[in-house]
């Protein structure tokens, strides 16, 4: 039994398996269908704002819990962008409406590079290897940058505008699909097989999993693990800011409160999954959204804590999380 | 032993603070003074019962106001229920502890075995949870407006505790003796008696084996102790302190509300004055509660005549801005993690201890 599973995939069919479980409770297809497909396009953004966390975390032991900013700022910059370009996203050209949408993107990961350059060198490479006072300090940075976040966008919700392109839904039969969900998704995806190629099939890809498995082997070999860790928390920050832009596009009303909230989703994402993989980060966030969209169909009281119990739940099954790539 | 001067200094302060507070109405007769004394009495013992966690075993929880907030909680729903009295607060005491304790016993089994970030962010979602869970179930704790409350009779403005020869109040010292007092005297002696309790805790062999744990667990764990349990332990031990002292904050408060007792504001004013007055001993938190207290109500005047003094320069007048104070706070927070990591109580004990 164990082994016909662990051939077709094992754990991998947990999100299959919630869904058809889901299908079964729900009853009407068609809500189905559009639950899985909200549930999929968030746990798709919750992948883009958890995979650099994860990744970090595995090749560093370095737990950023500033992480959230990013992602806030990411949304703010986004959202100042696409609100600056007003004009374009009105325009009934497609070709303005993505030029915008990429600008608006692009600002929000040039950002997140550029505050996670910042953020390695300033805030967390004094204190590696001290999980206290990285906690700590990583802590203060959230505080300073919420307020600062505050203080330049003030507290009052903001409206997110969206490209006129991806208002809307496609209706299949009684089944309706939003169009800006399906674009999360398909991007996500896309950044995932991006993230997976670059890891699995590229020498710089071996170097940072050879780095997770065994820093202090790999840096014996002659490789400067340091500098490469500078680059995948550049990037990570940049995904998490990709990912809060595109958060703050699906909610369309964003405040500063954004990144605080969607700090705890990535952290049960990250332990859900296990930390330094992306398989596994991956798997995690397709889980979250998946069981927060079928929950809040089902049973909404229970909804809020539904992220909750499922952490608990799948850590009492394997107290590492699902696929972890660090023991 | 002999004591450095450090040492001595920073227990005198101590004794200062807590001789201040003991004096407290009759120092200082505004009403603002009082809710500051009275605050500040709640936070040493709050932040005092997080220092036992992070600064005498080494781990780091988010969940700290939860516990906070069931004590509360616990004493406001039953007040808000059975009216005023005695009874009800001590129920409430009662309930808000035990479902502390079986909380953090749950949480303390599960995750303290795992790596201490795996315990910090399963904290940190609990912590949400809980906080979700109050601003919800509203018919029973009030949602985002919380609940008001009687407060046991004894401590109405218009109780006489002494009266002269004329059946008016006693004044002593131009303070008249009234249920105010006696409800900040309730605050200052749970929250001395509370206080005393941990300080005689972290003196006992259990302190002795918590900062062995804090200084090597591996070695800890060689020689024979049982390091989760006793992590455990002290989680329960600190949880249930914390629920107390949110009992106590409810009554002097006559309100519960998510912003007073739950919200993650709180667990970050925790974090700043543990951190400022110093971990691993019992006296930083004393230090430390009182600068960030005293800051909080204080500060922001300032700060709001610095930003209409810059108003001319853009962005200057935004930072300055009486609400953005945490914004420099934790700024300093960060330089003094960096730079002194024993906070104010730790680096002034070091003083002259080399000899």
């Amino acid at each position: 039994m164990n082994a016909t599973l662990e051939r077709f995939g094992g754990v991998n069919l947990l999100p299959l398996a919630v869904a058809a479980v889901a299908f079964v409770l729900i009853g009407a297809p068609s809500s189905w269908v559009t639950l899985t497909v909200a549930g999929l396009a968030m746990g798709m953004m919750v992948f883009l704002m958890a995979s650099g966390l994860s990744l970090v975390f595995g090749l560093m032991d370095v737990l950023n819990f500033g992480h959230s900013a990013f992602v806030s700022l990411g949304a703010f910059i986004a959202a100042s962008v696409l609100a600056a370009l007003g004009g374009w996203l009105g325009s009934p050209s497609v070709l303005m409406n993505v030029a915008a949408l990429a600008a608006a993107l692009g600002a929000a990961m040039l950002f997140g590079l550029l505050a996670g350059l910042f953020f390695e060198k300033v805030i967390i490479k004094p204190v590696y290897a001290d999980h206290l006072r990285q906690i700590l300090i990583t802590m203060g940075a959230l505080i300073v940058v919420e307020e600062a976040i505050l203080a330049i966008w003030g507290g009052t919700p903001i409206t997110v505008p969206r490209p006129a392109f991806l208002e809307g839904a496609w209706i299949i039969g009684d089944v309706s699909i939003e169009i800006y969900r399906a674009f999360a998704f398909a991007l996500g995806l896309i950044v995932f097989g991006g993230l997976y190629w670059v890891l699995n099939r590229t020498r710089l890809g071996l170097l940072i999993r050879a780095g997770v498995e065994n820093r202090e082997m790999v840096e014996a070999l002659g490789f400067r693990i340091d500098r490469l860790f500078v680059g995948v928390f550049m990037l990570g920050s940049a995904l998490a800011a990709l990912g809060g832009a595109m958060w703050a596009g699906y909610q369309t009303l964003i405040t500063p409160a954004l990144g605080a909230e969607m700090m705890i989703v990535v952290f049960i994402v990250v332990i859900i999954g296990g930390l330094g993989s992306i398989e596994g980060t991956l798997l995690g966030a397709l889980m979250v959204g998946l069981v927060a969209n079928y929950v809040g169909f089902l049973a909404p009281k229970l909804s809020l804590a539904s992220n909750m119990i499922l952490m608990m739940i799948i850590l009492m099954w394997r107290p590492s999380g699902l696929r972890p790539a660090v023991k | 032993m002999k004591q450095s001067y450090g040492t001595l200094g920073v227990k005198l302060a101590v004794l200062a603070i807590w001789a201040a507070l003991l004096f407290g109405p009759f120092l200082f007769q505004d009403v603002r003074s009082i809710q500051v004394a009275a605050r500040i009495c709640i936070f040493i013992v709050l932040v005092a019962s997080y220092d036992l966690l992070i600064g005498y075993t080494g781990i780091v929880s988010f969940a700290h106001t939860m516990f906070f907030g069931f004590g509360a909680y616990g004493a406001a729903i039953l007040l808000k229920q059975m009216g005023p009295g005695w009874t009800p607060v001590l129920l409430g005491a009662g309930a808000g502890a035990a479902l502390s304790l079986v909380i953090a016993a749950g949480i303390g089994l599960l995750s303290l075995r795992v790596k201490a970030i795996f315990f910090a962010m399963i904290t940190l979602a609990a912590a949400s949870v809980a906080l979700v869970l109050a601003s919800q179930l509203s018919h029973l704790t009030g949602g985002e407006d919380g609940i008001t409350y009687r407060a046991p009779d004894l401590f109405k403005p218009a109780t006489k505790l002494l009266t002269d020869g004329d059946g008016k109040v006693l004044k002593l010292w131009g303070v008249s003796l009234n249920g105010k007092v006696a409800a900040y005297y309730f605050v200052f002696l749970s929250c001395a008696a509370l206080f005393w309790l941990m300080l005689r805790l972290v003196g006992s062999p259990l302190g002795t084996v918590l900062k062995a744990i804090r200084e090597n667990e591996a070695r800890a764990e060689a020689i024979g102790y049982r390091v989760v349990a006793y992590r455990t332990f002290v989680f329960c031990i600190s949880a249930v302190i914390a629920s107390l002292a949110g009992t106590v904050y409810a009554v002097w408060l006559k309100y519960t509300g998510p912003e007073t007792a739950l919200s993650f504001d709180i667990m970050i004013d925790i974090l700043l004055m543990v951190v400022i007055g110093g971990m691993g001993t019992m006296f930083g938190p004393v230090i430390g509660a009182v600068l960030l207290v005293l800051a909080q109500y204080y500060l922001r005047d300032l700060m709001g005549a610095a930003s209409e003094a810059v108003s001319a320069i853009p962005l200057l007048p935004e930072l300055l801005n009486p609400d953005r104070w945490l914004f420099w706070l934790g700024i300093l927070f960060i330089l003094l993690v960096y730079f002194f990591p024993k906070g104010i109580a730790g680096t002034a004990m070091l003083k002259g201890s080399r000899t």
